[in-house]
């Protein structure tokens, strides 16, 4: 049977399409500042924000500009920062 | 070894599921399916039979456990009748669109408002359109020996859709008779082991089910719900045909036709009334009347080609219908004339609306409104009534 | 904080998906998510997490997922669960993941008998207060006063108390939790994955674009409904309450914020006279002092 008979959807990023262009202001750690506390990351409800040996990277393909991060920061750390256009 | 049992019709389902080693069964009681469950829960605690049996707070819910066990891969029964298969409507729509090979006992019952406890079609022929397969029981024996047969047929992947073992409360659910119960062993060697061929849900492949489907995709999906149906129609002709060989019976898969061989007139009906329509036709017949009777065994999917076959040879169909779509006219009827709408000589068509809330039809009635049939001649091609 | 690190970095919830911005409901869904593992059946009627999936042939859930009729969840659970048992499956935790609606009305019935009789799931209800889905309508979870398109001024009558009605229902384990409090909750989760039988865990979502709060602020609302009391933390084991976390402290040691610091952090809000300000500061006192008697669950 070659027609799928029922739907079954595959695990896929981006199930939303490009997220990131619902952006407004985006988000930018300050590396001098992080500390590494991770609250950033766990408070992320897109997952958004990547754990690397550099230090945390922010997925900007996916981000969508929410703030959660910039405001839960301890170190105030990240700045929401607005993006072009008028 | 074959036993013989004086059973219920609705012993005789639980005795089925018993045999057919259902793993997972969820059911709320209601008149007249009780005794189903109160059979199946005492094999369980006896021992005689593995399975979950979950004593769930509503129809709903009955047949939403069913939905989840069966998608884990597991054999699953509910039973129901009437108000409870209203109930559970929105979930029959599910199981058939997630191509669940649920198999249910439906003892049919009159619905309400008012209330009514006595048999009628109503209730499952109010379901028609939500892709279940919909088998009618004429016996006690038929009960049991479809619904063993409903898991073969659902459970192949050609069809893998759910199925509904329809028989009317108190005239069959009720009613003694002499059942032959097949063997355990035999049973087994009959259906084999349970390999499900409907997508299961498997922890190592995370995959999402029936998510949100845009229209495209959607239709495909539904139109092969369609496919499934039309190619039931041969399984059910080989799993019977399969099922009468090893056990001995002569069960016709899609419509029992008595005396049509050379009839003029066909008598149609569903269900108990079956019985009642041979007497009627053999007491015609001793009148010089050439009738035959076809009692519908399964409903969904309707038997077209089986119904075209007779009207290239008959030249009147009466049709008996327990189930109206308000609105319209007598279900049976509709679908009886539909099929033979493409035939060059289409039969005159006559329908009759009768026993209702269980009111008892008599051969006679029947042999009677046969004969009404026979005088309108030249006159409209269908004509329906009810018998009060 | 080196809980946080221990976290498994796998994301079960991944990102990209169509949930909305600063989405509550999907940072709840995340955390348990990452702390339920890929050993789950995931079961979810119509709601948020419906949209959040994406439609076919995508899906931003990495673990099995049945998606449910509206009021089936607990039901289809309860058959997922019979079906691992009879396969002998033991490793699987079969998990409903709910919201308030599906939850406290439509599928109350069935959660009530998935309950009583201990099916053996893990049902989740994230609690966004309202049928966001459909768009900001009243659900028997709504908070007293709050605006939702079928409230328009504001709900008059109170938020059922879903936490106490599953615990009277005698289960192994009831719990509230919020994504304020991420420690409390996953500990929780976790507790639940340990107990056998029926689990139920209410977790608070805030939800931006149905609350009116602007999207960075998640989080903080969350907090300041448990420093406020409006959410009050604890889990009931063995029909033992037990108050956890922020709620804890501010059991022991006093400090509940007034309600009015959480109102005004919401546009929901904004329809309440003082009188109805005080009127859920007495509610709000009056349920306070009976969590602090635990006899009276």
């Amino acid at each position: 049977m070659n027609t799928p008979i029922i739907a079954a959807s595959k695990p896929s990023f981006g199930s939303g399409g490009k997220t990131g262009l619902w952006r407004i202001f985006k988000p930018v750690i300050d590396r001098k500042q992080c500390v590494n506390c991770l609250l950033c990351w766990l408070y992320c409800p897109e997952g958004a924000i990547e754990r690397t040996p550099e230090g945390l990277k922010i997925n900007y393909e996916y981000c969508k500009g929410c703030g959660i991060c910039s405001n839960e920061c301890p170190r105030g750390a990240i700045k929401m920062v607005y993006e072009g256009g008028e | 070894m074959e036993k013989m049992k004086l059973l219920s019709g609705d012993h005789a389902a639980a005795y089925a599921v018993k045999l057919s080693r259902a793993k997972v069964i969820a059911a709320y009681p209601i008149t007249p399916q009780t005794p189903i469950i109160e059979k199946i829960s005492e094999f369980i605690e006896k021992g005689e039979m593995e399975a979950e049996f979950i004593n769930v707070e509503s129809e709903h819910s009955a047949l939403s456990v069913c939905v989840g066990a069966a998608s884990m891969g597991v054999r699953t029964f509910t039973a129901t009748s009437s108000q409870g298969l209203l109930y559970m409507h929105e979930i029959l729509h599910w199981a058939s669109g997630a191509r669940l090979p649920i198999v249910m006992a439906q003892v049919n019952r009159s619905v309400g408002a008012p209330w009514s406890i006595w048999p009628d079609h109503n209730d499952s022929i109010a379901q028609r359109d939500t892709g279940w397969i919909q088998f009618y029981c004429g016996s006690c024996q038929e009960i049991l020996d479809t619904i063993v047969q409903a898991y073969l047929v659902s459970e192949d992947e050609r069809v893998l859709l759910p199925s509904m073992v329809c028989f009317e409360g108190f005239e069959l659910s009720h009613t003694a008779m002499p059942v032959k119960i097949p063997s355990e062993e035999d049973v087994d060697e009959f259906m084999g082991s349970y390999e499900p061929k409907h997508p299961v849900v498997d922890v190592s492949k995370p995959l999402t089910y029936s998510a949100i489907t845009t229209p495209a995709d959607y239709s495909k999906i539904r139109s092969a719900i369609q496919d499934g149906m039309e190619n039931a129609k041969n399984v059910i002709r080989e799993v019977t045909r399969r099922f009468n060989e090893r056990f001995g019976r002569e069960y016709q898969p899609l419509v029992e036709t008595y005396r049509c061989e050379d009839a003029e007139i066909v008598v149609v009906s569903m269900g108990s009334i079956g019985g009642v329509v041979e007497e009627a036709v053999d007491h015609l017949r001793g009148e010089g009347l050439n009738v035959g009777a076809a009692r519908i065994r399964v409903f969904r999917p309707f038997p077209r080609d089986v119904l075209q076959a007779l009207g290239r040879e008959a030249s009147t169909f009466v049709v008996i219908d327990r189930g109206v779509s308000f609105g319209m006219e007598g279900v049976l009827f509709t679908e009886v004339k539909s099929s033979l709408f493409s035939l060059e000589e289409r039969p005159r068509v006559v329908g009759l609306i009768a026993g209702f809330g269980g009111l008892t039809v008599r051969y006679r009635q029947i042999a009677s409104a046969v004969k009404d049939a026979l005088r309108l001649k030249g006159e409209a091609l269908s004509l329906e009534r009810w018998l009060l | 904080m080196s809980w946080i690190k221990r976290l498994p970095l796998e994301e079960y919830l991944l990102p990209g998906n169509p949930s909305c911005s600063g989405c509550g409901a999907a940072l709840a869904l995340r955390i348990a998510l990452k702390t339920l593992g890929p050993n789950v059946v995931l079961i979810v009627p119509a709601g948020c997490a419906v949209v959040i999936q994406g439609s076919l042939p995508k899906t931003s859930f990495n673990v099995p997922t049945l998606n449910v009729p509206f009021a089936s969840a607990a039901s289809v659970a309860q058959g997922v669960a019979a079906a691992l048992k009879v396969k002998g499956v033991k490793d699987t935790h079969v998990v409903c993941w709910a919201g308030d609606g599906a939850t406290s009305d439509i599928g109350l019935s069935a959660l009530s008998g998935a309950a009583q009789r201990n099916a053996n799931i893990l049902y989740i209800c994230y609690d966004n207060e309202a049928y966001m889905n459909t768009g900001i309508q009243a659900s028997g979870l709504t908070p007293y006063g709050a605006w939702t398109t079928t409230t328009p001024r504001m709900k008059e009558w109170p938020k059922k108390n879903l936490g106490h009605i599953m615990s009277a229902h005698g289960v192994p384990y009831v719990a509230t939790a919020t994504i304020s409090s991420p420690l409390d909750y996953i500990e929780k989760l976790r507790k639940a994955m340990r107990y056998e039988g029926f689990r139920f865990i209410h977790v608070l979502t805030p939800c931006p674009p149905g609350w009116r709060f602007p999207t960075e602020k998640t989080v903080e609302v969350a907090r300041l409904a448990v420093e406020t009391g409006m959410w009050i933390l604890y889990e009931v084991e063995e029909g033992k309450l037990r108050l956890t976390g922020p709620s804890k402290r501010l059991m022991d040691r006093g400090g509940r914020k007034p309600v009015i610091e959480y109102l005004k952090a919401q546009g929901r809000f904004s329809n309440l006279t003082e009188e109805e300000v005080a009127n859920l500061q007495k509610m709000i006192d009056d349920l306070w002092n009976r969590y602090i008697r635990p006899d009276t669950i």
